[in-house]
């Protein structure tokens, strides 16, 4: 039989566990994603030319390889 | 897809919303100005029988600001951002284009039945959810539209990256919709009182305690999903696009978009401090809270960033000065909310008005002043004509302005008052006001609160004459306008 002081006890292991997995998994993915870059890997920054370019007939950045892009090279 | 020739992005939708957003913002904060001035003035509320009575006004003026002008204003951006920035037109797809109308009709039906049962004083009684079910069902089938269009759209795309403006438009209709749906989880009492009452009538499915986390999880995202992250996927398009300036760090958006989604829909509980809910909850609610302000300012920071170098535009440009200034009240608001959530501070801002204060110091600051941005910077592009008047929408700024920080000052000063009067004891421990002398204290403030709301809404005014005739009379241009909006 679990008791109420049990429960309790396994919500405050579980509430300090979860958080310093989840700030765990923050920080991981700021590394990754400045390890990336450093790499070579990807250019994040190259990204918010999006909004700016973003014509019909503007460059396309990356193309989508599920669609075919007609005219659109 | 069709050859990219002829093709030109479709505005049809985006243009309606445009129009429900500058109606259902007059109509919004008309209302508001009349309740601000009934609290000033009592005597305002027999203007109109039942129908003018402040308990029966106030939610139809949070109804009708949220799901009118701010749901409109979101609306009418994503239907503008998300083709240029997936670089796919609605025009190319029948299917998509078509359930775009459907959706705006549903939207017309459900936002007219939402003001006339409010004003029939037909109400499921909850904060920020008071439609009955009948509205309610009607909600989830054009969210439900709204996600095939968006993920339609997504599937049709030319680039295969999706911008973090998107991020943000996806994550508001996942939100709400897992929110919507367990908030507003009701029983139709008709079905199960064996044919009594009226058939829109509804009861929660929770009782007590429980009843009221659920609302105030909704209640609080609503005001994450709704008011700071769709506005936050439109500061992302509009800024730099207006500015012609990258973003400052792509980077730092994609962490502020996690942060801010892990963190924001645990903050809920901090709206029931010392209640009756348990006491760790609480303390979660709090904690999370002021953890907010990371991923808050995360964005806010990285905008103002967007400007560096380019400061001079904010002299010249009322758009960017406009987005300029909701970035620092959206810095300014989510660092008020977490001082708040503090539980020591908390128990004297409870139930006062600095907490309407905080509110309106965002969605006046923040969240209006960027769909004004936004639907002035669209109104260009989507008409082909040029901005009606630079020197109205300065003078918009200007007197909005003024009115913001009259309505968040007052309410300051008036919640803070509120707060300390309440808890005053004398030597004895019996409380030495009554709750008549706050009222009569405060008067003045509650006066100073419905000036600033005035003068908001005659800036709202001037934006929907300058938005009318920039639809209507603006010079025609020839090219559409690659970054600043041309403005006579």
């Amino acid at each position: 039989m679990v008791t109420t002081v049990e429960i309790e006890q396994l919500r405050i292991y579980m509430y300090v566990i979860g958080t310093a997995l989840a700030v765990g998994i923050f920080y991981y993915y700021i590394i990754y994603l400045y390890r990336s870059e450093k790499k070579g890997d990807k250019d994040y920054e190259k990204y918010s030319n999006l909004a700016l370019d973003d014509e019909l007939d503007s460059k396309i950045l990356e193309k989508n390889p599920k669609i075919e892009n007609d005219k659109k090279e | 897809m069709q050859s990219n020739a002829t093709l030109e992005y479709d505005y049809t939708i985006a243009k309606l919303y445009m129009w429900t957003a500058v109606i259902f913002g007059i109509v919004g904060m008309t209302i508001g100005v009349l309740i601000a001035s009934q609290l000033a003035f009592p005597d305002l509320n027999y203007l109109f029988g039942e129908y003018g009575t402040f308990s029966r006004l106030r939610p139809m003026h949070t109804n009708v600001v949220i799901y009118g002008f701010t749901v409109s204003g979101i609306f009418s951006t994503f239907y503008y951002v998300s083709q240029r920035v997936l670089k796919v037109s609605m025009g190319e797809s029948k299917l998509l284009m078509g359930l775009g109308k459907l959706q705006f009709g549903l939207y017309l039906i459900a936002a007219t039945g939402m003001v006339v049962s409010l004003a029939m004083g037909i109400t499921a009684s909850k904060e920020y959810a008071q439609m009955e079910w009948p509205l309610d069902a009607l909600i989830v089938v054009i969210w439900v539209i709204w996600g095939v269009i968006m993920f339609g759209l997504i599937g049709l795309r030319r680039e295969k990256t999706l911008y973090i403006s998107l991020w943000y438009y996806i994550a508001t209709f996942l939100g709400v919709a897992m929110l919507y749906l367990f908030n507003n989880a009701e029983v139709p009492t008709i079905f199960f009182s064996g044919g009594l009452g009226a058939w829109y009538h509804s009861v929660s499915m929770y009782a007590g305690t429980n009843d009221a986390l659920v609302q105030w999880w909704w209640g609080h995202n609503a005001v994450a999903f709704v008011f700071t992250v769709p506005i936050i996927a439109i500061i992302y398009y509009f800024l730099p696009k207006e500015s012609g300036q990258a973003i400052y760090s792509y980077k730092l958006s994609l962490l502020s978009f996690w942060g801010l989604m892990f963190v924001y829909l645990w903050a809920g509980g901090h709206h029931l401090l010392w209640s009756t809910v348990p006491d760790w909850m609480q303390t979660m609610g709090s904690v999370f809270s002021v953890i907010l302000i990371l991923p808050s300012w995360g964005s806010a920071i990285n905008m103002l960033l967007t400007m560096k170098g380019e400061w001079n535009q904010l002299t010249k440009n009322p758009l960017v000065k406009f987005m300029v200034l909701a970035s620092t009240f959206y810095m300014l608001s989510t660092l008020e909310g977490p001082i708040q959530a503090v539980k020591s501070v908390n128990a004297i801002a409870h139930f006062t008005d600095w907490i309407p204060g905080h509110v309106h110091d965002g969605v006046l600051g923040w969240v209006a002043f960027m769909i004004f941005a936004a639907i002035m910077h669209m109104a260009p592009r989507v008409f082909k004509r040029e901005i009606y008047s630079k020197s109205l929408l300065e003078s918009q700024f200007w007197i909005q302005t003024i009115g913001v920080v009259l309505y968040f000052t007052s309410m300051w000063i008036a919640g803070i008052t509120q707060g300390m009067m309440w808890r005053a004891v004398d030597e004895y421990g019996n409380l030495v006001y009554s709750f008549i002398d706050t009222v009569s204290v405060l008067h003045p403030y509650y006066a100073l609160r419905a000036l600033g709301g005035l003068l908001y809404l005659i800036g709202m005014f001037m934006f929907a004459y300058n938005f009318f005739k920039t639809a209507t009379a603006g010079r025609r241009l020839e090219q559409e306008p690659r970054y600043r909006s041309p403005m006579a």
